[in-house]
């Protein structure tokens, strides 16, 4: 049989009648925000704090999980729907609100477009005015910390570190020169100054970036000053 | 007409034949199953169900591997090779680029570990029911079967217990009656305490129902009854003291953490159990003294099958061409003396474990790769850097120029000129002229060291523990049979130290230490006033490395999130305070050997030696607390509302 003009007319037509997506489309609608305290980010290490997002009423729980960012902040790509929002137990330098012991709260969202939504949590300690400087190849630090919880829930400070590092990346983890301050050593809580020396850095880069890091007494996650670049 | 008879009679014949009951014609015995009550007639029958039973036992390291579950950034298909469970915590580098990312890694999931086979647990319910049940077998062998597996069952929730906590004690097969209803099937867990009792009362309880058999190895016997005992009350009792280090850890209905009253009661009890194995009470187990080179004989305790072993208590044995074979020699054989061209090398020690075997006066020293001044120092031997060490770091760890199969390592990573520059090459196939000459030799080990080329070490270093020197071992056709082994007698004494140390009984833990020690060549016995905890650490970690212990003793000491903190480490870091149980090790190190290339120099074509970090290693080790309990599923938390997640999750 010869093939003829309308036997391909009808095979592209099976196929491309066949063609039909079977599948959703993927979420779209974007839910973002940072970690705040009165309106002030809170910096904490990069991929180490999570969060959930669960969505109920689809039969088997579980969550989305992710993590934050180091300067506080998330975003999540969703499909429209009633979220409820929380953090895990012992994540985070800070306290997140417990309906009961054990039973977290959760914050619930209603999502029907793109939406910000910053969460307010009650930090351990907030580093403020942290100013750095290079000079000298040395980065110098000067900062207030100011203890928030000062309840039954309070914490001590284990240390406080300074962190530079070559790329945006700084934490305990993630930097090429740091200092720690025990939380013994320090006497008061304003006007602490702090410095580290810069490394030699290959291939050579006039700048590093820094930020102050205080880690608590039994609590696991870090929180941190916001990112500076330096130039020297 | 006779003709017409034949035909009608065959035609009746025919038809009466077919005439059978339905139900008989459904009714077809089986051929290829047997049924249950056919099945446990036989002691035969019921041995080979409970081989597969033997089979399905979980350890943290094993040398034929594991499913993928546990490893979900693993790179192959279904199994962990056996020498990725061996392969992670700084105390080893992986040699092979595909498994870079145990080295890259900046911790782990808190899905790693994970087990949940309540498949298996059934499986074990099941045959402990139907053997119960069983007629026609003789009470002596129903006996030893039952008590068989209610061992088993009770080292998986032991296995269990380690990795999750509290979870369910599931000891009956349930039933599900179709009735739409799963609620009576779903169980909440138990307290992790409960579990642990659990273990030890099951212990208790089989262990005179177990042969008393020192040759008895691959089977339970009494002495592994009581070996499991003694290291399940061990950990209970560490992590009731330890946990409260870690009060995060810990669920309000007890499913993690162990109040810390009940440490001693647990130290109590794993000092009596380990105790019964030592004073002969299970047969005469022994600590393995054979051969006269102390490091030989330390490396044949994996490898002496023989009934002159009598240190192994139970273990997962191998058998060349019976099927049940494995790579680990394959895999990790030295480049240069392989059976199997590239498939070499892979697992590589580290320098931070190499660092911790100490000095025979019971000291600890870093090796001497500098003089006061910083000056390098030179050997003449590559071994005699080592010279004058723990007779266990040459048994368990295969140094540069060390022997294995009769031929010796090729391990160095270049030459050192005068000028301080050093020559050397991308392959020890790759020639190249010394300066001043102009024939090209060798400038690199033909068994390393080059950061990346995978197959030959990267740190200087080969394992020597379960290394199968036999002929055709390394090949992949053929395998290796090396036993892997569970428990043995080094380490039920060293249970018995730390339980002893532990209650206080400091000279009793400075007796049972001094014997393992001893046999490693520490002659100088430690006193009791020598004995602290510290030492325990150090001891178990000598003795036992590789062997699937540091990760679960780092767990329950509860020092896995000081030792393995995230921080990178600095040379500084690696040579200072070692033998203290919480030193930092969060990267494994290697010791580069370079040969000295200067005419006329006294020192010439001697060895020096430098710490280097392996170019791979990018990441640093971090154990987060919502590590020490491997995270449930969501499979699982979905299924049973009344399972409740772990801490810090």
């Amino acid at each position: 049989m010869k093939i003829k003009f309308h036997h391909i007319l009808l095979a592209l037509l099976i196929a491309t009648t066949g063609c039909k997506k079977d599948n959703y489309d993927a979420p779209s609608l974007k839910l973002t925000g940072k970690l705040v305290y009165k309106g002030e980010a809170i910096g904490v290490e990069y991929n180490q704090v999570p969060y959930e997002l669960y969505q109920p009423g689809f039969g088997k729980t579980g969550p989305i999980s992710q993590t934050f960012d180091q300067n506080g902040a998330y975003s999540s790509l969703l499909f429209k729907g009633n979220y409820k929002f929380t953090i895990p137990p012992n994540q985070g330098p800070f306290l997140w609100k417990e309906v009961a012991p054990g039973k977290r709260d959760t914050v619930a969202i209603a999502l029907t477009g793109d939406q910000t939504m910053d969460v307010e949590v009650t930090p351990f300690y907030m580093i403020r005015n942290a100013n750095l400087t290079a000079a000298s190849s040395k980065v110098n630090a000067t900062f207030n910390i100011d203890k928030i919880i000062t309840d039954t829930n309070a914490k001590d400070i284990e240390r406080v570190s300074l962190y530079i590092n070559k790329t945006q990346f700084v934490s305990g983890g993630d930097n090429i020169a740091a200092t720690d301050l025990a939380g013994s050593a320090i006497t008061s809580l304003s006007n602490i100054t702090m410095s580290v020396n810069i490394p030699g850095i290959s291939p050579s880069q006039n700048y590093v970036f820094a930020r102050v890091g205080i880690k608590i007494a039994g609590v696991e996650d870090m929180i941190f000053s916001p990112l500076v670049k330096l130039t020297y | 007409m006779k003709k017409i008879s034949l035909i009608s009679m065959f035609a009746i014949l025919l038809v009466a034949g077919s005439c059978k009951k339905d139900s008989a014609f459904l009714d077809v015995p089986p051929k290829q199953v047997l049924p249950t009550e056919l099945a446990f007639t036989d002691p035969a029958l019921v041995l080979s169900i409970l081989g597969d039973l033997y089979n399905r036992q979980r350890d943290f390291s094993s040398l034929d591997g594991h499913p993928l579950k546990e490893y979900p950034l693993a790179p192959t298909d279904d199994i962990v090779p056996g020498w990725i469970t061996f392969a992670d915590f700084s105390e080893s580098f992986p040699s092979e680029n595909g498994s870079s990312y145990i080295v890259q890694r900046t911790g782990w999931g808190y899905d790693e570990w994970y087990i949940w086979d309540y498949g298996y647990i059934r499986d074990l319910n099941l045959f402990i029911q139907r053997a119960t049940a069983a007629t026609k077998l003789s009470d002596g062998d129903k006996t030893r079967f039952i008590a068989e597996a209610r061992f088993l069952r009770a080292n998986y929730y032991f296995e269990m217990v380690k990795r999750m906590g509290g979870v369910p004690l599931i000891t009956d097969p349930l039933a599900y009656d179709y009735s739409g209803n799963v609620t009576p099937l779903q169980k909440p867990r138990a307290k992790e305490s409960e579990l642990y009792d659990f273990v030890i009362s099951e212990a208790e309880a089989v262990k005179d129902q177990l042969p008393n058999d020192v040759n008895e190895k691959s089977r339970a016997t009494k002495g592994a009854a009581l070996a499991m005992e003694a290291r399940a009350a061990l950990y209970a009792g560490s992590i009731a003291k330890y946990g409260s280090n870690t009060p995060q850890v810990s669920l309000p209905g007890g499913e993690v953490g162990i109040a810390s009253s009940l440490a001693n009661g647990y130290y109590t009890k794993a000092l009596a159990a380990a105790q019964a194995i030592i004073n002969g009470s299970a047969g005469s187990y022994q600590l393995y003294k054979v051969l006269p080179d102390l490091a030989d004989n330390f490396a044949a305790v994996f490898l002496d099958k023989s009934s002159v072993n009598q240190e192994a208590i139970f273990v997962e044995d191998f058998k060349v061409n019976s099927g049940k074979v494995h790579p680990f020699t394959t895999n990790n054989q030295p480049f240069s003396i392989s059976d199997e061209g590239l498939d070499a090398g892979r697992l590589n020690p580290s320098l931070n474990l190499v660092e911790a075997f100490e000095k025979l006066d019971n000291t600890y020293a870093p090796l001497a790769t500098k003089d006061a001044s910083g000056n390098p120092i030179y050997y003449t031997d590559q071994l005699d850097i080592f010279a004058g060490r723990d007779a266990r770091l040459a048994g368990t760890i295969l140094l540069p120029n060390g022997s294995f199969k009769g031929k010796r390592t090729d391990v160095w990573a270049g030459y050192q000129l005068a000028d301080g520059s050093i020559l050397t090459s991308g392959d020890a196939g790759q020639l190249k002229p010394l300066p001043g000459t102009t024939t090209p030799v060798q400038v690199t080990g033909k068994d390393g060291v080059i950061n990346g080329q995978e197959f030959r070490t990267q740190t200087g270093f080969y394992i020597r523990k379960y290394l199968d020197p036999a002929v055709g071992s390394g090949r992949r056709g053929r395998g290796s049979d090396v036993a892997f082994i569970r428990y043995r007698y080094a380490e039920v004494l060293l249970n018995a130290a730390e339980a002893a140390f532990e209650l206080g009984q400091v000279p009793v833990a400075a007796g049972y230490l001094n014997q393992v020690r001893s046999r490693a060549g520490l002659t100088t016995a430690l006193s009791p006033i020598d004995v602290t905890f510290d030492r325990i650490v150090h001891e178990r970690r000598v003795e036992l490395a590789f062997e699937g212990h540091i990760f679960y003793d780092m767990k329950r000491w509860r020092l896995a999130t000081a030792v393995w903190d995230g921080v990178p480490m600095s040379v500084i870091d690696l040579v200072s305070n070692i033998g203290k149980a919480n030193k930092r090790s969060t990267q494994p190190y290697g010791l580069w050997p370079y040969k000295y290339y200067n005419p006329g120099n006294p020192n010439n074509g001697k060895w020096l030696f430098k710490e280097v970090l392996p170019s791979p290693v990018t990441g640093a080790n971090r154990f987060q607390l919502g590590n020490y309990y491997s995270q449930i599923g969501n499979d699982v938390l979905s299924a049973n509302p009344k399972i409740v997640k772990q801490p810090n999750q």
